[in-house]
């Protein structure tokens, strides 16, 4: 059930039979739902050329992109203020005045403070560093840890493939915000690291399964065919030939997953078992917030703004990138 | 041009005898990278009981000629900008869109190339066979089943009560182009437009499917558009050929003799192109180049950069439609050369 | 097909026996159970030395994972927090909650295929991008804010709904909620219902059915929409399971007293039995789900077979 829900890949993975638990249907006709963006022919010449051009003409799309420009802009920015927030706010976002709790905006803070008396305005900066530490953490370990074993498990097939298929399944029998409800509320550590450890462990079945089918189409590539045929070994097919074709679609997941890991942090963080104070975090104003709504709707706009503009740019970069790349859909 | 020719084949066909009238006809395709123009100026036509073959490369614009005369187009991309398709009288681009789906399937119907994927999967082929006398002619669904165990038993499809409820992917390639057939022969129309209805089977089977498609067409005395590559079957069922080239027709005329003297340069390669028993160990000849691109077509004759016998001229002067005999015509202006050799 | 199902029944032992172990290891041996009885005071050892004997705590993992299943398996779900079984827990919580997860799935599939169909018909209009547009707005705000945005709104300002749900949860009240639950799914509904119908409205059959002269209607509803709803229905079945274990952050908005909430309660006060028992059905429903999402699938598409 819950892999992270993902409503962006459009379910041309998720919806292949056997993409839920167990699998086990054949398709009869040929007409499965794989995302192959591996070019289809190739055969001799040079073997390496075709997945270049395929990033290349991805990349030419994409410049051209106004949506891709836009959110890359906005990532840009974002990577900007969590490693100096400093540069555009002059103040501290712990200090705390409680006589202006809940007051609106004013000259030289735009966005009201919050309950405490603590700006809303250098509150909402500070907080960007944790959730892109958070999501960029957690899609690099998901990534890393989902293609390995789920390349592996695409390319050896066999045991190999089939013990991890049913431990993906375990995995995705536990719904998210259980598991993250049940995982961290033992944890005492404030840092963002359990929240990170958690969300790898419970995100990498679902690059898996993308890798392990990426990997399975481009086994079957002539190109590929070819160079085994050639004599090249395992290693160099691997990473010379199926990598970079399986990716693509790895990395447009990824990047839409990195979006959904921020929000997914405000929701633990809501449920008391995300980050904690005196971590500065979105997520924690968005929850402190989201009660005091009737008092204060500030206080709940700009941070929540923030974060939904960072999900939504994750969203459609990665959207971006996989219209690019796939170009059976233009 | 071409004109002038359409007025003297309508003088020589005075009779009513003609069932479609293709005249002039343009198409276009307005894509991201600009616009292709995949058909420039197309006319044929086809006689009651007549059989036109349509000959020529990939890309040419025969299907999307037979598209547009179906009134199947993608649109967008797909526009027709110019010309008539005169049908039993009425240009068909004239009707609004509610009397033209009553033309579709009722008097013309088409056979698509790879009947695996122009069936529904999911629809039993008895239901995809049932739904042409249900929609129109609100038959009901216990008779048109009946109909379409007939159908099925009529292209001699073996079994056809049980069949009739299996799905597509059931059946053999002959048999699901079979199927095809029978549905598109439901209605009896007047005019059938086979899209290469053999390429995608097997050699063995393309014979026996070509055959009843042949044998059906003389029954009900239907006119038959046959896009092909395969210039052995034109020679056994077609009375005239057309060649296209780049959205045109380059040459059209009675079948016997086209093979005897083509008088077009790109329709002499194409025939030299053929493998013939008398020729055994001789080197297949192929045209040389490639077909132009549709969004650049060279100015003058199309065919310039690649034929033997071009000159300046050809460069600059499109060709028209020359009167080559009493029903036949050339876009070549110099076809007494290429006839004579 | 006998075969099939029983053969898809026993993959799912493995896969049920890892996902309740995970859970089961989660709780009882991260967490403390004993101390969590004894809330913030400090029990005296020779209870909590009792206790632990009672309980099998001194037990390894696997012998108490096996005499647990085997009193679930007996019908003994353990004892809540507040001293009742967890079965009565679990027979006040799970109706609730299955009404609230078909409010849900009614939105899935009323606006959800609607507006996909709609704009997966009219892709690139100003319909198709806006929809577009608003489904990513939606993904992108965490369902809390706009779980207590709409509450605020629709709640307390307009007075339309009461902001919350009284303790028996008839359907009308939860209308709202249902609606919060379902957002994201209804999202990934419109868009995968979008994608399929464009990809099906290139397929040569609908260009065949075109041809045949069939009215539009009947080629869209009965070609196009027959074909691409299949991906559509199943995963609506699958996220049957998403939605009853998802129902956390909606129920403790709402203060509706179903699965989420009672989980909720029972990791707070780390009350093994009742985090426990709850997820086992939880993970019974989801694989139930599962498979019958598999059945329907081969029903609706006559090219799988049960292999
Ligand atoms: N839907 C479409 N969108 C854009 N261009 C199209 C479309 N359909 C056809 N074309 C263009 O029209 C041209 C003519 O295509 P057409 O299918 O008529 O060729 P053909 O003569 O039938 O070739 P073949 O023998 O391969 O079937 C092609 O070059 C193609 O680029
Ligand atoms: S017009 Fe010129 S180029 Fe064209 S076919 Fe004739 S000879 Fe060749
Ligand atoms: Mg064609």
């Amino acid at each position: 059930m819950p892999e992270p829900q993902n409503p962006f890949d459009d379910g041309r993975q998720a919806v292949a039979p056997g993409g839920g638990a167990g699998g086990g249907f054949d398709l009869a006709a040929e007409e499965a739902g794989t995302l192959d963006k591996v070019p289809g022919q190739g055969g001799g010449g040079d073997l390496s050329e075709k997945p270049r051009s395929l990033w290349s003409d991805a990349w030419r799309d994409l410049r051209r992109n106004p949506i891709f420009i836009i959110s890359a802009l906005i990532i840009l920015f974002l990577i900007f203020i969590s490693l100096w927030p400093g540069v555009l706010a002059s103040q501290d976002p712990l200090q705390a005045d409680l006589s202006k709790a809940q007051q609106g905006s004013g000259p030289g803070h735009p966005f009201g403070y919050d309950q405490q008396g603590r700006d809303v305005y250098t509150r909402v900066i500070y907080g960007a560093r944790a959730s892109v530490t958070v999501g960029v953490c957690a899609t690099l370990g998901v990534v890393i840890l989902g293609s390995a074993l789920g390349g592996l498990a695409g390319y050896f097939g066999g045991w190999w493939d089939a013990i991890l298929s049913r431990i993906s399944d375990v995995f995705f029998g536990i719904p998210v915000i259980l598991g993250g409800l049940v995982f961290l509320s033992v944890i005492t550590n404030s840092t963002v690291w359990p929240v990170v450890g958690f969300m790898i462990l419970l995100g990498w079945p679902q690059i898996a399964r993308i890798a392990r089918g990426s990997v399975i189409t481009a086994k079957q590539n002539d190109y590929v065919q070819a160079a085994r045929a050639l004599g090249a070994g395992n290693k160099r097919i691997l990473l010379r030939h199926i990598a970079p074709n399986a990716l693509a679609p790895v990395i447009v997941v990824g990047t839409i997953a990195l979006g959904t890991y921020i929000s997914l942090e405000a929701t633990l963080s809501y449920l008391g078992v995300g980050l904690r104070p005196p971590t500065v975090s979105w997520g924690i104003d968005i929850s402190d917030a989201s009660s005091q709504i009737r008092n204060a709707p500030h206080m709940l706009l700009w941070p929540a703004g923030a974060l939904s503009l960072t999900v939504l740019a994750f969203i459609m970069l990665g959207d971006a990138v996989r219209d690019a790349l796939d170009p059976k859909l233009r | 041009m071409s004109t002038e020719y359409l007025a003297a084949e309508q003088a020589r066909t005075p009779d009513s005898g003609v069932l479609l009238d293709v005249r002039d006809l343009h198409v276009e395709f307005r894509t991201r990278d600009g616009v292709a123009k995949a058909v420039n100026g197309v006319n044929y036509s086809v006689a009651e009981g007549e059989t036109l073959a349509v000959l020529g490369e990939s890309g040419s614009g025969k299907s999307v000629t037979a598209q547009a005369i179906m009134g199947i187009l993608d649109s967008p991309p797909g526009f027709v900008t110019k010309g008539e398709i005169v049908f039993q009288g009425r240009d068909l681009l004239k009707l609004g869109a509610e009397e033209r789906r009553k033309v579709r399937g009722a008097k013309m119907a088409m056979i698509f190339q790879d009947a695996l994927s122009s069936l529904n999967p999911v629809l039993t082929v008895g239901e995809q066979l049932g739904e042409m006398f249900t929609t129109h002619q609100g038959m009901s669904k216990k008779d048109s089943r009946a109909k379409a165990v007939e159908l099925m038993d009529r292209v001699r499809i073996p079994a056809a009560a049980e069949r009739v409820k299996q799905y597509p992917h059931q059946f053999s390639g002959g048999m699901r182009q079979r199927v095809m057939i029978a549905m598109a022969m439901a209605l009896e129309p007047d005019l059938i437009i086979a899209d290469e209805p053999t390429t995608a089977l097997d050699v063995t089977v393309q014979a026996q499917v070509m055959d009843l498609l042949a044998e059906l067409q003389r029954e009900l005395n239907m006119g038959l558009i046959l896009i092909t590559h395969d210039l052995g079957v034109v020679a056994d069922v077609a009375d005239k050929i057309a060649v296209m080239y780049a959205g045109r027709i380059v040459e059209t005329a009675p079948v016997h003799e086209i093979y005897k003297a083509p008088a077009h340069p790109y329709t002499k390669g194409l025939l030299q192109s053929i493998p013939r028993l008398d020729q055994k160990g001789q080197e297949l000849y192929a045209i040389k180049g490639l077909p132009p691109n549709l969004l650049r077509i060279p100015p003058g004759c199309a065919f310039n950069p690649r034929c033997p016998q071009a000159r300046d001229r050809c460069r600059t002067e499109v060709p028209p439609l020359y009167e080559v005999g009493p029903v036949r015509a050339s876009a070549c202006h110099y076809w007494k050369e290429t006839l004579g050799e | 097909m006998g075969r099939y199902v029983i053969r898809r029944l026993l993959q799912m032992i493995p896969v049920f026996i890892g996902s309740t172990f995970l859970i089961f290891f989660m709780v009882y041996a991260l967490g403390d159970p004993v101390a969590a009885l004894f809330g913030d005071r400090a029990p005296d050892p020779a209870t909590a030395a009792r206790i632990r004997a009672d309980l099998h705590l001194n037990d390894p993992l696997w012998k108490q994972y096996l005499l647990y299943m085997g009193n679930i398996f007996r019908g003994d779900f353990g004892t809540a927090f507040n001293g009742q079984p967890v079965t009565e827990l679990l027979r006040s919580a799970y109706p609730i909650t299955i009404r609230l997860t078909i409010v849900a799935i009614l939105f899935e599939i009323v606006i959800g295929i609607t507006l996909g169909v709609v704009t997966g018909m009219k892709r690139g209009r100003p319909i198709d991008t806006g929809a577009l547009l608003l489904t990513l707005i939606v993904v992108s705000i965490p369902t809390f804010v706009i779980g207590y945005v709409l509450q605020y709104l629709f709640g307390v300002k307009l007075k339309w709904v009461s902001p919350s749900v009284s303790p028996s949860a008839p359907f009308n009240e939860l209308i709202l909620p249902g609606l919060v639950l379902a957002l994201v799914s209804l999202a990934y509904v419109t868009r995968l219902t979008r994608t399929s119908v464009a990809e099906n409205t290139r397929a040569d059959y609908v260009r065949t059915a075109v041809a045949k002269g069939l009215p539009r209607r009947r080629v869209v509803v009965r070609h196009l929409l027959r074909n691409s709803l299949i991906p559509v229905v199943t995963f609506i079945g699958t996220d049957i399971g998403a939605l009853m274990g998802g129902a956390i952050v909606t129920e403790r908005i709402y203060n509706i007293h179903g699965v989420g909430f009672q989980l909720y309660q029972g990791i707070l006060r780390n009350n093994a039995p009742t985090v426990v028992g709850f997820v086992t059905i939880l993970v019974l429903v989801f694989l139930l789900a599962n498979l019958l999402v598999d059945l329907l699938y081969a029903v609706l598409d006559p090219r799988i077979r049960y292999a």
